[in-house]
């Protein structure tokens, strides 16, 4: 399949995944009211469940779906190694500190902005941490532990803020938010979100030559004329950015950013700039279809508590990135 | 022969931590020239390469492309005039030979839009000259060391550069490929183009080189013709070891003994 072809398939499955986001739910909404009833009838339920709760649920899947993606195929590129990923590297654990930080002590003096700007804080710091740990020309391991390192830190955190927390409710409220969900978000949490996600994806725009060049080693690439020092800062800052939003919006959900890319990497011919745009909507498409998941489990399962969607794609994920690495590992093992 | 400068570097000093890698060089190298760097392990060449290609900054001196300070170039427009093989060079991802090489346009391509006609001639000619047609729809990664460095060279050529910095690129390769690579940077300094190769192979070195720049922990100890560089004496002192040397068809030479008492 060339590439043009999975590209258009790609917006093509992003397109229609929207569509049934948009008509899944408690009750099933007929595509053709999803689009007339908003304007002809704004006030009837339906249209105010349209417009309050599954357009934002929708938009915001696509969004942090397209972050996800997005900042995995950069890492990896950036990184030479199909291992990285923003959660390796701890913007993903670092932003849900900053968010559940800001959650804990703010609550009560509540500003809107407050909880994702100190996510995108605290994805800034540790990103900024595990690259000076690690260092530039970090092998798998040294990647590895660093992450590892900064993630058991974030985690550390967090169970300092369970610990303190002042009662079961409270504790309750900051576990649910850190296992990553898109339900009851406004579109206010979109435009807040926003901002910095753009910020993010425009800082990545046009880095793929720069990545590609760095298939070659990162000295190569600087006789090649690419400015390697300045590209690794603009890529980790746009990670936590985009990252950061993302996480502070709807909590951490897991290996998106990891799987997607690995997906899509033959299609884009292995080429790392191939496989931004690639990813992007691959990461759409793989949380639209789990947040559809999580949907219809509710659905038809009846769990007294509805499952979040962070745990599904970990859930799916897991395995599946297993199975990729067993039929790759000749490319990576050796 | 012409001879108007193409690369003057004077003085140079390289220190990294507290090494001193490279101490008070100065090279010259004119166009139309082949330059041939050798020197035993640990002499300084791979790392005076890098910095006369700009990828790294000398602790001191000056390098002039041309009449133009290296450093005053914008990297985008001097990657353009300079090509540099890594020695050892590393593919990160598996990606296709003709991929590959279609790298090495990077710094002429436009920051948006596909190859143009005239990026895809040079990745052809490329392929040709670097011997690279058998393999070129094979993946980089399953190639064995001497197919890539071809692939590799073939990437620096593409970018058709005027000044090509080559570290130690037949080192991996058969005989039949040594003289083959030897021969293309041959035809390739030629016209305003110039090239600065290290080698290992003294025979190669002296049938194939303009001028030879012998060096030793980090200082250049003889320059200039090949006969005079590569004295017996001379060779004695760096190499540390004793040499026959002859020229049937050919210059030789093979190394004979190590000497116990030098360096």
């Amino acid at each position: 399949m060339t590439y043009q072809r999975c590209l258009l398939l790609l917006a093509a499955l992003v397109f229609v995944l929207s569509l049934i986001s948009l008509c899944l739910g408690q009750t099933w909404i007929d595509l053709r009211q999803v689009f007339t009833l908003p304007f002809t009838d704004p006030d009837a339920t339906t249209a105010v469940i349209i417009r309050e709760i599954r357009l934002p649920r929708t938009l915001i899947a696509v969004v942090v779906g397209m972050s996800l993606g997005l900042s995995g195929a950069a890492m990896q590129g950036l990184l030479q190694n199909p291992l990285a990923s923003p959660g390796l590297v701890g913007s993903a654990s670092g932003a849900a500190l900053g968010a559940v930080t800001a959650l804990y002590f703010f609550s009560g003096v509540w500003h809107p902005q407050t909880v994702p700007l100190a996510g995108m804080v605290g994805a800034l710091i540790t990103t900024a941490l595990v690259y000076l740990m690690a260092g530039r020309d970090a092998t798998v391991s040294t990647l590895i532990l660093a992450g590892v390192a900064i993630n058991a830190l974030a985690a550390a955190g967090l169970s300092l803020l369970l610990n303190l927390a002042p009662s079961p409710f409270a504790v309750r409220e900051l576990v649910l938010w850190t296992l990553g969900d898109l339900s009851d978000r406004s579109l206010d949490d979109l435009w807040l979100m926003l901002p910095c996600t753009l910020a993010g994806w425009a800082l990545l725009l046009g880095t793929g030559r720069s990545l590609d060049a760095l298939t070659l080693g990162e000295r190569t690439a600087t006789s090649m004329g690419i400015n390697t020092y300045w590209i690794s800062w603009r890529i980790f800052i746009a990670v936590s950015l985009c990252v950061g939003a993302a996480v502070a919006t709807t909590g951490m959900i897991g290996f998106i950013g990891l799987v997607i890319p690995h997906l899509l990497r033959p299609a884009a011919k292995q080429q790392p700039g191939k496989l931004l745009p690639l990813s992007a909507l691959g990461g759409a498409a793989m949380l639209l279809s789990a947040d559809i998941g999580v949907r219809l489990i509710d659905l038809y399962t009846h769990l007294p508590v509805p499952l979040k969607v962070g745990v599904l794609t970990a859930l799916v994920g897991a395995p599946f990135f297993l199975a990729l690495i067993l039929k790759s590992r000749h490319n990576y093992l050796r | 022969m012409s001879l108007s400068p193409c690369l003057t570097a004077t003085a140079i000093d390289i220190k990294k931590s507290d090494k001193h890698l490279v101490k008070n060089v100065s090279i010259d190298v004119a166009q139309g020239e082949l330059i041939g760097l050798i020197g035993p392990n640990g002499a300084g060449k791979s790392t005076l390469l890098a910095a006369l290609a700009g990828v790294d900054d000398p602790s001191a001196g000056t390098i002039y492309l041309g009449d133009e300070a290296i450093k005053d170039i914008p990297i985008k427009e001097r990657a353009t005039r300079i090509g540099w093989l890594e020695q050892l060079g590393t593919v990160h991802w598996p990606v296709s030979v003709e991929r590959l090489i279609m790298l090495g346009r990077i710094p002429h391509l436009p920051s948006w839009g596909k190859p143009r006609q005239e990026d895809i001639d040079a990745v052809e000619h490329a392929i040709t000259v670097a011997d690279c047609q058998s393999i070129r729809h094979q993946i980089v990664t399953t190639l064995s060391g001497g197919e890539r460095s071809r692939v590799l060279l073939a990437r620096a050529l593409a970018a058709e550069p005027t000044l090509l910095f080559a570290d130690e690129p037949v080192s991996a390769l058969d005989l039949g490929h040594q003289l083959q690579t030897m021969q293309l940077l041959r035809d390739f300094a030629c016209g305003n183009r110039a090239a600065v190769v290290v080698l290992h192979d003294l025979s190669l070195a002296a049938r194939y080189c303009d001028r030879l720049y012998l060096m030793n922990n980090g200082e250049i100890t003889a320059h200039g013709e090949i006969a005079a560089v590569l004295s017996h004496e001379n060779l004695e002192k760096v190499y540390g070891v004793s040499v026959i040397s002859g020229c049937e068809q050919v210059p030789w030479i093979v190394p004979l003994e190590r000497l116990t008492d030098e360096r």
